[in-house]
């Protein structure tokens, strides 16, 4: 798809040339304003595993802890409640501290309660 | 606090590294930039001094001054083992660099979560806990010593954005590179994955307070025709800089990665400075990380560093917040220790030396610059305006818009396309459902936090942004490639008074050699191989060639490793002189007045060495007072002998430079001889010098002292004060 062209930058900026210095940065920022706006939205609205995996970490997992526990939540499909989440309701229900919580799906245990916690 | 004549002790820093926590976070600015006094000078763009530093060689001909520029300095050191960088970075911080940043090991990028322990990099270090924790303890240490915080620096891209950025933070780590971007163009990581991660990683940094750095320079050094891409690179900055904002970040916290994009041949003033004028007006609330160009390196050290330094006019004549360097080795291998040095000097001298360019000469504000500036800045808007059109970002990436080898408009179709649905990470991205959340602080993004909760850790009783003590440390995952095992490889070099050369590694034993051969290039470069085989090197590589004149001769550099190492315990070494002060020279010759007589001795026409040591101009023995009869060049023995009596002259200083046929040490001979001969040996101090001089072989010919190579008014001065008091007492 990529496209061959000569310049025609003096046709091109026809609508710019009469705009002042301070309307052309002005308008060069509202640009990458609106270029981004929608890939904020959409980190804002998504998740991935090395986000999850990021919260593990600062949950008080080690990385090779958070990698196990972000495999098991993708294999469960439930990503997009969040590896924290999933942990925490853990915790919650076995009423056991996060950290213990957590290693009990390290160690490959307690999976089959995890659909239920939602 | 380290002893300046004590080494690191890299044992001692791996030492309970599992309990070490860093003593601060946040990027650190130079303190106290602007006016102030120096020496004899003022300075308008400098910083608060160190405490401990390295200042320029020239320094010896000022006071010793070493003013530091008002901008950051930045070193990149990574040789692939931190445990040989980190005494790299006490060299690099003791010459001004306060920003080190360690490139990745090669493909960290793809690797899915955080590496662990400390294996060895290739042309990088792996960057994992265990490495930043001891770097950055090393770096702790090395701050307190040179007296200014070292901004400590890496890179927070590839597929485990998001993890990196938390060590990172936990860690004290002061700055990273981030740019979606990057990772998109260069790494082929999937772009959704991409734009998803950056945004929770550079929410961490934001927290951290570190400056981040966007990657748009890699365009330049991709693009055939670096020149080419100045719209676009400034469409990728703007791209990382409204995102950043938007997710959190303090602008004063985002810089650009910005290059000059040319070098000589082309005059790339012309096309530099335009350039550089345009960013600085467009970004002017964000910061400047100004890069030396790379794209145009070759082998020559000496050119590299004219290219830098035209780099660095631009930074005196625009803005730059953090200068960056790059080794002049760089354009033939991994950069040695000592040109991260001489790298961190081209910054400062050229720097220092350019201190207020900008009340000396302004920019012209009409003609060529602001028409190409105004012209570079609208090829940028239309480029983003090129972007919606074609619906947005990432279409604009699957079209190829970026990397093309046009100057945009313009464009060749040879642009690095990459598409939604592919490269590494595709479809790992998920919605966050309704009831997501996330129990941990500054987690950017939807969080469906339960109501009443208005810290997200709580419900977790903190997180390790809060409670650092919940950090888990893992310290080795492979027995065989970890630092323990490197350092008992070196343990000997490292502690025993064995010792071996070496650019990168401990007892790496690489040492270079320049070689000028008369024969054209090719039977050169055979040649100097050759030479170096026979002068007892391995693995002799040729690491630069230069046609001085295709028929006359080559210049070639080459490398190899020596085989040996050298016990210093078993090295002759002699005692260094004591030098008196200037003042107490003068004082003593006010005391007492001293006469000497001097001159080249035999059929010898050579002066300059022993005028260096009399003239006053030079710095001679003649400032302190000290009155000299000098006779000339191919003077007799005799002659000067009879001068010395008739003169009353307190000391003989014979200069004797032709050694053919040891003919300087029976000169030495002869006076000594002719002295005793006329009775007047014991009133006289009778000293030699010359290139092949030393103090043991003139003593052994009968002088009271020798002066070699290098020998300053200063050292004579000395020699003939503290010896004539000694004579003084012998007599009294």
């Amino acid at each position: 798809m990529a496209i061959k062209r000569a310049d025609d930058f003096e046709i091109r900026r026809e609508h710019l040339k009469n705009l002042t210095d301070e309307e052309l940065e002005k308008r060069f920022w509202q640009l990458a304003e609106e270029i981004v706006k929608p890939m904020v939205e959409l980190a804002s609205t998504h998740t991935s595993p090395a986000v999850e995996r990021s919260v593990l970490l600062r949950m008080g997992f080690s990385s090779i802890e958070a990698k196990t526990i972000v495999e098991g939540v993708q294999n469960l499909g439930l990503l997009g409640k969040g590896a924290g989440n999933v942990v925490y309701r853990l915790a919650k229900k076995k009423n056991m501290p996060i950290r213990e919580a957590g290693l009990l799906l390290v160690e490959g245990k307690a999976w089959d309660e995890v659909p239920a916690l939602f | 606090m380290l002893e300046k004549n004590e080494k690191l002790n890299i044992e001692e820093i791996l030492n309970d590294l599992e309990n070490y926590r860093p003593k601060r976070r946040g990027w650190h600015w130079r303190e106290e930039q602007g006016k102030q006094q120096h020496g004899d000078f003022e300075y308008h763009q400098a910083s608060k001094p160190l405490e401990n530093s390295c200042p320029l060689p020239a320094a010896k001909s000022f006071g010793y001054i070493d003013p530091q520029p008002d901008c950051v300095i930045t070193t990149e050191i990574a040789s692939g083992r931190f445990e040989d960088d980190i005494r790299r970075m006490r060299m690099a911080a003791w010459h001004g660099a306060d920003h080190i940043m360690v490139i990745r090991t090669a493909g960290q990028s793809h690797y899915d979560g955080l590496i662990e322990g400390t294996p060895e990099g290739v042309g990088g270090v792996p960057i994992s806990r265990k490495q930043v924790r001891a770097t950055r303890k090393a770096l702790d240490i090395i701050e307190e010593e040179v007296g200014r915080p070292i901004n400590f620096h890496s890179y927070v891209s590839g597929v485990a954005g998001p993890d990196i950025a938390v060590m990172f933070a936990e860690e004290g780590v002061n700055g990273a590179h981030q740019d979606p971007q990057y990772n998109v163009l260069y790494r082929n990581i999937n772009m959704v994955r991409s734009f998803v991660d950056a945004a929770v990683a550079k929410r961490i940094m934001a927290f951290a307070d570190m400056v981040q750095i966007d990657g748009a320079h890699n365009a330049n050094a991709t693009a055939m025709k670096g020149w080419k891409v100045m719209p676009e690179l400034m469409v990728q900055h703007a791209l990382n800089c409204a995102y950043s904002k938007m997710v959190g970040m303090k602008p004063q916290n985002i810089a650009l990665s910005t290059v000059p994009p040319t070098a000589p041949p082309a005059p790339c003033m012309r096309i530099d400075l335009p350039y550089a004028v345009a960013l600085r007006q467009l970004f002017k609330d964000y910061k400047m990380r100004a890069q030396m160009n790379t794209k145009y390196m070759e082998s020559c050290t000496r050119e590299a560093t004219v290219t830098h330094v035209l780099n660095l006019l631009i930074s005196r004549l625009t803005r730059a917040d953090i200068q960056s360097t790059i080794t002049p080795d760089e354009g033939r291998n991994v950069p040695w220790h000592y040109n991260n040095i001489h790298a961190i000097n081209t910054a400062k001298q050229a720097l220092v030396g350019m201190d207020g360019l900008l009340e000396l000469v302004e920019l012209k504000k009409d003609g060529y610059l602001p028409a190409k500036v105004r012209e570079l800045k609208e090829r940028a808007v239309l480029f983003m305006e090129e972007i919606l059109e074609v619906g947005g970002y990432f279409k604009a990436v699957e079209m190829g818009f970026f990397v093309d080898s046009g100057m945009y408009p313009e464009r060749n179709g040879d642009g690095i396309a990459r598409q939604i649905n592919g490269g590494i990470g595709v479809g790992t991205v998920v919605e966050r459902d309704k009831d997501y959340m996330a129990p941990v602080c500054e987690h950017f993004g939807y969080n469906n936090l339960p109501e009443g909760i208005e810290k997200a850790c709580d419900l977790i009783d903190g997180c390790t942004f809060c409670k650092p003590e919940k950090i888990v440390f893992i310290d080795e995952l492979d027995e065989n490639d970890n630092v323990s095992r490197r350092l008992k490889e070196t343990e000997n070099l490292r502690h025993s008074s064995e010792i071996k050369p070496e650019v990168e590694w401990c007892g790496d034993g690489i040492v270079s050699t320049t070689i000028f051969l008369p024969v054209e290039e090719r039977v050169a470069e055979f040649a100097a191989m050759e030479i170096g085989k026979k002068m007892g090197l391995e693995d002799v590589v040729v690491i630069h060639k230069q046609v001085m004149q295709p028929a006359e001769g080559t210049l070639v550099e080459i490398k190899g490793k020596v085989p040996f190492t050298i016990d210093t315990s078993k090295l002759v070494i002699p005692k260094k002189p004591e030098v008196l002060s200037d003042e107490e020279i003068r004082k003593d010759i006010e005391r007492k007045p001293m006469k000497v007589v001097a001159a080249t001795v035999g059929e010898d026409e050579h002066s300059v060495g022993l005028r260096e040591v009399i003239d006053i101009k030079h710095g001679g023995i003649e400032k302190y007072g000290i009155e000299c009869l000098y006779l000339g060049t191919s003077c007799p023995v005799e002659k000067l002998v009879d001068a010395a009596i008739e003169y009353n002259a307190d000391a003989i200083l014979a200069s004797t430079i032709i050694t053919h046929n040891d003919v300087h040490i029976k000169n030495m001979k002869k006076l000594h001889d002719l002295c005793i001969e006329k009775g007047v040996r014991d009133k006289l101090m009778v000293c030699a010098g010359g290139t092949q001089v030393t103090d043991e072989i003139a003593k052994s010919a009968g002088m009271d002292a020798g002066f070699g190579r290098g020998t300053k008014g200063n050292d004579v001065a000395s020699f003939l004060v503290k010896r004539r008091r000694e004579m003084e007492n012998y007599e009294g």
